[in-house]
């Protein structure tokens, strides 16, 4: 009797992947991966597309302008938002989650803003909230003047922890 | 088997992906490849592939690429769509990608990675002949920093196609190389186990079960050896020794229970039943809806009776078949939740954007029932794909739908700025028109004006730069001469007019460079209005241009956008039903095996607690006929005695090296 119990229980020691369940075929879950992935391009050329469509509509060329947000200094500075005004007028805040802050560490840039505005110059405004290495709250303002020309206005503005360098927000017309 | 087993042990352990991770170590020229970079950071792969994509639609559209800020990046931008394709599970496009890449005329180094990727591209999606056809393309140099990441991949690639004294020898190599210590020396044990050469595999899977480290991957792969090293000793009866590995797995982590339930197991194999308890006890407090702590659940009333406890081993007999008849209740509860369509509403619900372990955590919420008995099923390959299909499909259904209402938002945009723009556009034209005209005018005067001043230049005519006065002047001369032509003309009057005539043509000719230079002065700043002039111009034409492009030309692209849409959201639709019945088939049939596998052990419980039962009640018998016996033979007031009692729990510590 015992023997036998043994060996009904010593079955669930053998360590492979669970049985695929019979009515469940590999043929199925190919073919079925296969049209997803193909539904998948089919929606990301839609989506290109519609981008395209959307900045021509929403935000042409000649008015369109991006501000892009970066992180300098990985670990030293938590950054919790953003503020940004342009022309005196609020335009963006941003609440960083995790997962976005972790993306900007590793060197991505995020687009908080894209708008119009007409040819000339204008007067962008930042604020930025976060904590230094020591838990210290940071805050930070700064002003750039920039000019919009014919093309597209695109302006990086780029974020420090304290320590890194004297200005912890920097711009970069594109 | 096991080799079978073990091999496919060792496939699940997959180098981590290394999406896009050079970017960083590159400063970023171009802001919308850094966008690209930031959705991919967060998993977000379609919205980087469509980043990216545009991107590079864009790069090779423009007439000179070189003046496109992708250029800095393009090598590397052609890579990240191919690994952000991978990561969107798009394997086949990622291949085409990648393989545009290697046929292109690139350096060894940017073409030897290409190569490992497609080669890892076809290792993920188990193709494992296509991953070893490229993997061996790999020639000349390496690219830097990349050499043990090819060689670990290589060893992997070979472990799969069965070549194990190839594999073998690259595990072997890379068991000294930082990072690679337990995995390499894991994956070698896998090799060595294969190639029956025991006492080696054993050696090397010792080695991978004793790596040192505190990190989570670490952790995971000495668990893994010293549990797969463990059970394999078991198979071959080699019971002590298995027991020392298993009781190196840590009693917290994803291989402890199997791990305490197998170091039960080898101690009941050396009839150390007793010891078989320490574990066992262990497991038996933990989540029932786990195989091996159901298996516990009759494993510890086993040792009981075979310690001789044979009425403590009925009552956990029948306390393990209360326990398998809840989990069977359990069970018919998920299944017919399943069939109700619940699963799939918990898998998409939208807890899951956010937190990645959310699928693991279904299993603590008593609103899901369905999901309790899965985990092990969502742990394997196929369900995990499947499911992250069915993800991705409701994805892309909740984009189309809102694009879909978007078209609606910009027809009307459309609308609102036609009736905006054709009633004040006809006058704005005809005033422009006329506006046109003049400055055409203005424009030709100028050129001619240019024109005469460049020809003075080579040939001075100072009559050209006369002042208004003195053109005046000489035609009043000219007049006065005219009327006094034929007439009697006294010489004072005659020599005056000449003498005028005379001062004129000196003022004229005298003053022609200074005049001449003043008219160049005029022509500049003449030019610098007209270059106000045409930018304003060039700006009205511009505004007016958009004012046109603000609503006409959309209708047929909006239109086709819209059928588009609506019959990829129907296809995302019909997919998704399928999809989702594979999915809650696979679950459906995981919980029947599982009821079927109770169901085992709720027969097995109720024989062994019925022979149990007779045990303990025999042996009471016994007793008390030799009580009465006794008592018979000398009869005396001795107080009756009470069944054995119960062993005592063994206690949770003495798990030494867990």
């Amino acid at each position: 009797m015992s023997r036998v119990i043994y060996g009904l229980l010593w079955m669930a020691l053998q360590f492979s992947v669970p049985a695929q369940a019979e009515e469940v075929s590999r043929e199925q879950i190919k073919g079925i991966d296969e049209q997803v992935q193909e539904i998948k391009k089919d929606v990301l050329s839609i989506s290109s597309e519609l981008k395209l469509l959307e900045e021509k509509l929403l935000y042409p060329s000649n008015t369109q302008v991006s501000l892009f947000v970066s992180l300098t200094g990985k670990d030293k500075f938590r950054l919790d938002s953003v503020e940004v005004m342009l022309d005196g007028k609020p335009v963006a805040t941003y609440i960083y989650s995790f997962k976005e802050l972790e993306a900007l560490r590793a060197g991505g840039m995020q687009r908080i803003y894209t708008g119009n505005v007409q040819t000339g110059e204008h007067l962008l405004k930042v604020g930025s909230l976060g904590k230094s290495a020591d838990g210290k709250e940071q805050r930070q303002t700064a002003e750039y003047r920039f000019k919009k020309g014919i093309g597209p206005g695109l302006v990086e503005i780029n974020l420090a922890g304290p320590g890194v360098r004297s200005n912890g927000i920097e711009f970069k017309d594109w | 088997m096991a080799g079978k087993t073990l091999r496919l042990v060792a496939l699940l352990l997959v180098s981590g992906s290394t999406l896009a991770s050079a970017a960083a170590s590159t400063a970023l020229k171009d802001p919308y490849f850094g966008e690209a970079l930031y959705y991919a950071y967060q998993q977000r792969h379609f919205d980087a592939i469509s980043r990216l994509d545009a991107e590079l639609t864009q790069y090779y559209g423009v007439d000179e690429p070189l003046l496109d800020s992708l250029h800095y990046h393009i090598n590397q931008a052609e890579f990240s769509v191919g690994d952000f394709e991978l990561g969107y599970r798009m394997h086949q496009r990622a291949g085409r990608a990648i393989s545009a890449v290697i046929e292109g005329n690139v350096p060894a180094p940017v073409r030897n990675e290409a190569i490992y990727r497609l080669s890892r591209l076809f290792f993920q999606t188990q193709d494992y002949g296509n991953a070893l056809h490229a993997i061996e393309r790999i020639k000349g140099e390496l690219p830097a920093g990349m050499e043990n990441n090819i060689a670990f991949l290589r060893g992997q690639v070979y472990l799969a196609n069965g070549r194990f004294g190839d594999a073998e020898k690259i595990f072997s190599a890379l068991e000294g190389k930082s990072g690679y210590q337990g995995f390499a020396a894991y994956n070698r044990g896998v090799s060595l186990f294969a190639q029956q050469r025991y006492a080696q595999g054993v050696a090397a899977m010792d080695r991978a079960g004793s790596v040192s480290g505190s990190e989570r991957a670490t952790e995971a792969i000495r668990d893994k050896a010293n549990l797969v090293l463990g059970s394999r000793l078991l198979e071959k009866g080699e019971a002590q020794l298995a027991g020392t590995y298993l009781e190196r797995v840590r009693l917290e982590g994803p291989f402890s229970n199997r791990a305490l339930l197998g170091a039960g197991w080898a101690d009941i194999k050396r009839e150390d039943f007793k010891h078989a308890l320490v574990p066992w006890s262990i497991l038996f407090k933990r989540n029932v809806t786990d195989p091996a702590v159901q298996e516990a659940l009759l494993g510890v009333p086993y040792a009981y009776a075979q310690l001789g406890y044979y009425g403590k081993s009925a009552l956990l007999y029948g306390s393990a078949l209360e326990k398998i008849g809840g989990e069977l209740d359990k069970l018919d509860a998920s299944i017919d939740s399943i069939k109700q369509g619940r699963f799939l509403q918990a898998l998409v619900r939208e807890e899951g954007r956010t937190d990645k372990d959310w699928v693991i955590r279904l299993r603590e919420l008593p609103q899901t029932p369905e999901t309790f008995y899965l985990m092990e099923l969502m742990a394997s390959n196929d369900f995990q794909a499947m499911l992250q299909n069915y993800l991705d499909l409701e994805d892309l259904r909740q984009r189309l739908e809102s694009w879909g209402t978007n078209y609606t938002a910009y027809n009307d945009i459309i609308e609102l700025r036609r009736r905006y723009y054709e009633p004040l556009l006809p006058s704005i034209d005809a005033q422009f028109r006329k506006l046109d005209s003049v400055i055409r005018l203005r424009m030709e005067q100028r050129e001619r004006l240019d024109k005469k001043l460049k020809k003075m230049l080579v040939a001075p005519q100072p009559e050209f730069l006369a002042t208004a006065r003195e053109r005046i002047a000489n035609e009043d001369i000219a007049a006065m001469e005219k009327r006094l032509k034929g007439k009697p003309v006294d010489a004072a009057t005659r020599h005056r007019i000449e003498r005028l005539k005379g001062a004129i043509q000196w003022n004229i000719t005298t003053n022609y460079h200074a005049r001449l230079t003043e008219a160049f002065d005029h022509l500049a700043a003449l030019d610098k209005d007209i270059a106000a002039l045409q930018e304003n111009y060039a700006s009205f034409v511009r505004t007016r241009q958009a004012a046109t492009q603000s609503y006409q030309g959309y209708d047929e692209q909006i239109r086709r956008l819209g059928i588009k849409t609506g019959n990829a959201l129907t296809t995302v639709n019909t997919l998704m039903a399928r999809q989702g019945n594979l999915l809650e088939v696979m679950a459906v049939n995981e919980l029947v095996r599982r009821r079927q596998k109770l169901e085992e052990y709720q027969v097995q419980a109720r024989f062994a607690m019925a022979e149990n039962y007779d045990r303990a009640t025999k042996a009471k018998s016994e007793e008390e006929t030799v009580r009465l016996e006794a008592e018979q033979k000398k009869p005396a007031t001795d107080a009756p005695k009470a069944e054995q009692p119960a062993v005592q729990q063994a206690p949770a510590a003495g798990q030494g090296g867990q």
